[in-house]
């Protein structure tokens, strides 16, 4: 720890104890919530209402406005799980255990929005539910990835030692994702020939680019407010009898 | 003694048991050989149909039979407390644990290597895909047995860790076959497979290089 | 063997907690060469836990450990202790004198040799019997025999008594007695009482470190 100037390291120790995280956290996630809301509906609005209808795919493209967020998110959620494995493995901070077991259902519900977004869209475009595009397919393993973390979390007993193993997963399984990622690509070349993507447009209108951006933005607040809410519940069940969990029950109570 | 005797200590020794428990060495093999010959039954023998899924039906059967075999790896050294004194051991733990994971690759996937061109010829590859499907073979299966390590590391305190096992390991083993089933597929249409051996080269020494440290400090976390 | 150089173990309010559940806090207790640590206490006190803490098995939730001086990570502890657990570590499979054998290949050659160290725990003539085909107390005492011939200045022993007969017990309580004149320390966990009376004991009852 010691390149790490000692003031910086204080503050950190500071915020990442549990009662100062706590009452942090019960800080921020109003400001959160107005923020998100102050995104999501002029996002929705400009990308279900104000925005022109795609020339080719009518208003079915409409959906990228969930799809493509979700499946940021879904990526953006597992390597900032590994950064938080990173820093649990080598500082042994608990407050990083607890934000990346907090992020694992999250990410995974992501994954999944972006799985049936992208097979919704698929039934207009392709004419089928399913099919075996690189993302998509890329999309399903990633899933597989959340749930091994969630199923190996909830099953070691000793929830220390099952953080312990979900940072260890979680950082093999950001090094990876590219490999995946970069296989499944050549695999769909290799064996469907080289299709357009849907999502390699090389330019996006902007009055389409606006409320995509606006959506990514809501989505990202969005996972910030139930990652502090479920980390909260977690620090609760991880040390129910400590000092600070007593004081703020008798305070509410 | 030098951490190279360790080492070879290691394989000497995990070598000597598989051979006094030879009885159990083979279930993996016969695995092999089943699941490959289910797929004829249940898709037909088409000699084309066949013909154009045995690179595939090979690999999906090796992944299988590979994560099939992985629970004996560190199992046993678990259970009679080996595992204990090789953690306490002055040595470093990766290295040792590399020790273990070649002797389990010579003891499970290296018959693979001898069983597999037999029932590619039973599904017709094509005799020209042979020395492509041998040398996927000897890239990809210390692949899988370097990967399933980690897995089998995370799961080996759990009593049924069994199912989370493949939940881990498998998507993990996608870039694998990918590459080796492909390039087989490609050897058999007569194209060339420079690239993905070169690939498949390059996952193997990186895997080499970097399984070792998760699988020890999983072990580590599995002790506990 | 006054040469072995006077390491000592200091342990420093320990802290160990499990399940939300303090197992036990403020333990410190220091040990010098020659000493005879015994962990008292009901099942579940902890009596495992801190063997295990010692081990490095586990980490405890606060409190150092140091040997010579030093924090045990950063001092040759790891390299100068050895554990026999539960679990004997011996593989059943193989012979008594493959599995000292490979005990040896992971460590450093201590004060005995193999046969030596046979005889000692009077295993003599086992060499290539496999380990299955012996008994527990035989077992137990292949176990131990590992100790003789590793170099190790720290025992930690849990409940090294199961499954042995009073000639078996006394044999171990020679072994320790030895090894703690030899300038070893030894840390143990029993239900039995120890009962050679040359032996330097401290006792350390777990329950009461709550």
């Amino acid at each position: 720890m010691s390149f790490i100037p000692a003031p910086l390291s204080r503050f950190f120790h500071r915020t990442a104890s549990p009662p100062h995280f706590y009452a942090l956290a019960d800080k921020l996630v109003p400001w959160l919530t107005v923020l998100f809301l102050l995104l999501l509906i002029p996002g929705l609005y400009g990308g279900l209402v104000a925005a022109p209808a795609d020339y080719q795919q009518g208003d079915s493209y409409r959906i990228i406005y969930i799809h493509v967020p979700a499946a940021w998110m879904s990526l953006f959620i597992y390597v900032l799980m590994a950064v938080m494995g990173g820093i649990a493995l080598v500082w042994r901070m608990k407050l990083a255990e607890v934000m990346l077991i907090s992020s694992a259902p999250i990410g995974a519900g992501f994954t999944f929005v972006a799985l049936v977004t992208g097979s919704l869209w698929g039934k207009p475009m392709w004419g089928t539910w399913w099919v075996w595009d690189a993302r998509l397919t890329s999309e399903l393993i990633l899933l597989f990835l959340y749930l091994g973390v969630t199923s190996l979390y909830g099953a070691i007993e000793d929830k220390r030692s099952a953080a312990r193993a979900v940072s260890i997963l979680a950082l093999v399984g950001v090094v990876n994702i590219p490999i995946i990622h970069y296989s499944v690509e050549w695999w769909n070349t290799l064996h469907q020939g080289p299709t357009v993507s849907k999502m390699d447009k090389p330019s996006i209108h902007i009055s389409m680019l606006i409320p995509l951006l606006l959506m990514a933005g809501a989505f990202k607040l969005y996972y910030a407010i139930a990652v502090l809410q479920s980390a909260k519940l977690e620090l609760i069940k991880r040390e129910p009898s400590a000092q600070w969990v007593k004081s703020l029950l008798e305070n509410k109570a | 003694m030098s951490l190279i005797q360790a080492f070879f200590a290691i394989v000497r020794r995990d070598l000597l048991l598989a051979f006094r428990r030879r009885a159990e060495m083979a279930n993996p093999l016969f695995f092999f050989v089943l699941v490959v010959t289910l797929f004829p039954l249940a898709v037909g023998a088409q000699p084309n149909l066949l013909q154009a899924m045995a690179p595939g039906v090979i690999w999906v059967s090796a992944l299988l039979a590979a994560l099939l075999s992985l629970d004996g790896l560190f199992r046993s050294d678990f259970d009679d407390g080996s595992l204990e004194q090789l953690l306490l051991s002055p040595h470093p733990l990766s290295v040792l644990v590399l020790g273990k994971i070649f002797a389990h690759w010579l003891v499970t996937g290296l018959p693979l290597l001898l069983v597999a061109p037999l029932l590619a010829l039973f599904l017709g590859l094509p005799g020209q895909a042979m020395p492509t499907l041998w040398v996927t073979l000897i890239l990809a299966t210390p692949l899988l047995s370097l990967i399933g390590a980690i897995g089998v590391a995370l799961t080996v305190g759990l009593r049924r860790g069994g199912m989370i096992l493949s939940l881990l390991v498998l998507p993990l083993y996608v870039p694998v076959l990918i590459f080796a089933s492909g390039a087989v597929d490609r050897a058999a249409s007569g194209l060339p497979v420079s690239a993905q051996i070169n690939i498949l080269l390059a996952m193997l020494l990186l895997a080499l290089v970097l399984t070792p440290l998760p699988t020890a400090a999983a072990l580590k976390m599995s002790v506990n | 063997m006054e040469h072995l150089q006077p390491a000592m173990l200091e342990v420093a309010d320990l802290y160990c907690r499990r399940d939300d559940r303090s197992l036990f806090s403020g333990l410190s207790f220091g040990l010098r060469p020659g000493q005879v640590l015994l962990l008292e206490g009901s099942n579940g006190s902890g009596k495992t836990t801190l063997l295990r803490i010692l081990c490095g098995f586990r980490e405890a939730d606060g409190g150092e450990i140091y040997w010579s001086g030093r924090p045990a990570a950063e001092s040759s502890y790891f390299a100068d202790m050895a554990y026999v657990g539960h679990a004997d570590g011996t593989k059943k499979e193989l012979t008594v004198l493959e599995n000292l054998r490979f005990a040896l290949a992971l460590s450093q050659p201590g004060q005995y040799g193999i046969d030596q160290a046979l005889q000692k725990v009077q295993l003599s003539g086992y060499d290539d019997n496999p380990v299955q085909s012996l008994s527990a107390g035989q077992k137990r005492r292949l176990s131990l025999a590992r100790l003789l011939i590793t170099r190790n200045i720290l025992w930690i022993l849990d409940e090294p008594f199961t499954s042995l007969d009073k000639q078996g017990m006394e044999l171990i309580e020679t072994l320790m007695d030895d090894h703690a004149k030899n300038g070893g320390m030894v840390i143990l966990t029993s239900h039995h009482d120890l009962t050679f009376p040359h032996l330097s004991l401290q006792r350390i009852h777990l329950d009461s470190c709550l």
